[in-house]
């Protein structure tokens, strides 16, 4: 159930995509969207954002209420406190990172424009490389960039759309090892969109499995790998069955041997 | 060199794109950014003086200008001048004939900004109008300062616009591409060769200068 200090999402919509999400991710939660390729899990998070605005439902997040069409309640994107970093990380390609970061610290007095920035790209571990453009950045710095941006507004919710998708393996584990670290210090819920299983096992307090734009089951990744509630569950995450507590899939298929 | 007939043409030419330039940026945003419904109608209304020739073009204004229309009898009400055949009436017609030459480009630089870049702007914090001077103006600038020196450099060649509404008054109608055609006319062809050159060497290096910058819209400078 969803907590006051949380984040609570209901969605219904008929098409474009069709929808029929309902999560909740407490603070200091970290909730893996997972499931297969247009499931829907970037649309839930642009929601969440206020970039996807079709549809009924309700979206409330740390006691504030930023969509609820019963009550007629829309706040746009500008007016609601999200951090997301976009897949693609969306930097400001004519800004530098300590741009990116001051742009979104709009609501601080002037005077603490720079020290709040410089503190957070000292914490994604970035110092030193302030006045490079993102063009002379790295994907993982570029990703770093972008998780301090998403945490300069102060955000009550931290969405991450598939962030680690444009990095290669290493970086990829540094990443998350990372936003494992950057967890212990954040008192909001995160919401972490992925289509690896392993990864949102790994990094999540809890999994909610999306498919065809249906929340299916929440819980925590080792009741859901345990014990799917049903076979779309088993089939969105591709699970083994009889598989127990372990991470074991089904290997890809292979030109010569066909899926399941 | 008709020295008075350039300093219409250039009065005349900056005027136009100094008009033209807020127009565009809101218009080519409009297009580029919004789900704009009867878009191709839109889109080709506004670039209608492309290829109507520019007599066709002239003769309509014309006809709206003059004494028997509403916006002529009001002009002149107000003014106590005709509208046809005057300064402002060529710069009206010449606004209306750089409608294409001012908005394509500027939307084109509007479009070349990603989308993602927008939501990300909104995403952190920046309501509708920072987006437009802290996203929309330094990523399309390419774009639109594209559109300014594409009107300024079109004005100052335009003919035959300019020859049916604003006749050919020294010093009030009379741009260099009507004193040059006035000057063959008169068989002077020194002076018409100055000329010449001159337009020439102003419309190469606007185009030079238009070349460099759209190579700069894809790269986002």
């Amino acid at each position: 159930m969803p907590e006051p200090a949380g984040l609570s999402v209901r969605l219904r919509q008929a098409g474009p995509i069709p929808l029929a999400v309902d999560l909740a991710c407490g603070p200091s939660e970290l909730l893996a969207l997972v499931g297969p390729s247009g499931a829907g899990k970037s649309t839930v998070l642009r929601a969440v954002a206020g970039l996807h605005r079709s549809g009924t439902g309700r979206i409330a997040c740390g006691g504030e209420t930023w969509f609820d069409t019963a009550g007629g309640i829309d706040v746009p994107p500008h007016r609601r406190r999200v951090g997301l970093v976009f897949q693609s990380y969306a930097l400001f390609p004519h800004m530098t990172a300590l741009g990116n970061v001051t742009a979104a610290l709009g609501h601080l007095p002037r005077s603490e424009l720079l020290e709040r920035a410089r503190t957070l790209l000292r914490l994604v571990r970035l110092d030193g490389l302030e006045d490079r453009r993102p063009s002379a950045l790295s994907g993982g710095q570029q990703q770093r960039v972008a998780v301090a941006r998403a945490l300069a507004r102060d955000p009550g919710v931290l969405l991450l759309d598939e962030p680690f998708a444009a990095v290669d393996r290493r970086t990829r584990r540094l990443l998350q090892e990372e936003l494992a670290r950057l967890r212990a210090s954040l008192r909001i819920p995160i919401v972490l969109v992925t289509h690896d299983l392993d990864e949102a096992a790994g990094l999540a307090d809890r999994l909610c499995v999306l498919d065809r734009g249906e929340t299916l089951q929440a819980g925590p990744p080792e009741e859901i790998l345990r014990a799917p509630a049903c076979e779309r569950v088993r089939e969105a995450l591709d699970l083994r069955e009889g598989v127990r507590g372990g991470l074991a899939r089904e290997p890809e298929p292979s030109p010569d041997r066909p899926g399941p | 060199m008709d020295w008075t007939a350039l300093s219409v043409s250039l009065r005349l030419a900056a005027l136009t794109s100094l008009l033209l330039l807020p127009v565009g940026v809101w218009v080519g945003r409009w297009l580029a950014f919004r789900r704009v419904r009867g878009r191709p109608v839109i889109e080709a209304l506004l670039a209608l003086p492309l290829v109507l020739p520019p007599t066709v073009l002239g003769y309509y204004l014309l006809v709206a200008f003059g004494g028997g229309s509403r916006l002529g009898q009001a002009w002149k009400a107000v003014f106590g001048h005709p509208l046809a055949f005057s300064f402002e009436g060529l710069l009206l017609a010449s606004l209306i004939a750089n409608l294409p030459f001012a908005i394509q480009p500027m939307q084109r630089g509007f479009e070349a900004v990603p989308t993602d870049i927008r939501e990300a702007a909104a995403v952190s914090g920046f309501p509708p109008w920072r987006v437009l001077r802290a996203i929309d103006l330094p990523l399309a600038w390419p774009g639109i300062v594209t559109g300014m020196v594409l009107t300024f450099a079109h004005t100052v060649g335009e003919f035959g616009v300019v020859l049916m509404v604003g006749g050919s008054i020294p010093g009030e109608t009379r741009t260099v591409a009507i004193a040059l055609y006035d000057r063959v006319q008169a068989f002077d062809m020194r002076a018409a060769g100055v000329m010449a050159a001159f337009l020439l060497l102003l419309s190469l290096a606007a185009l030079a200068m238009t070349y460099t910058l759209s190579t700069r819209i894809g790269r986002r400078a």
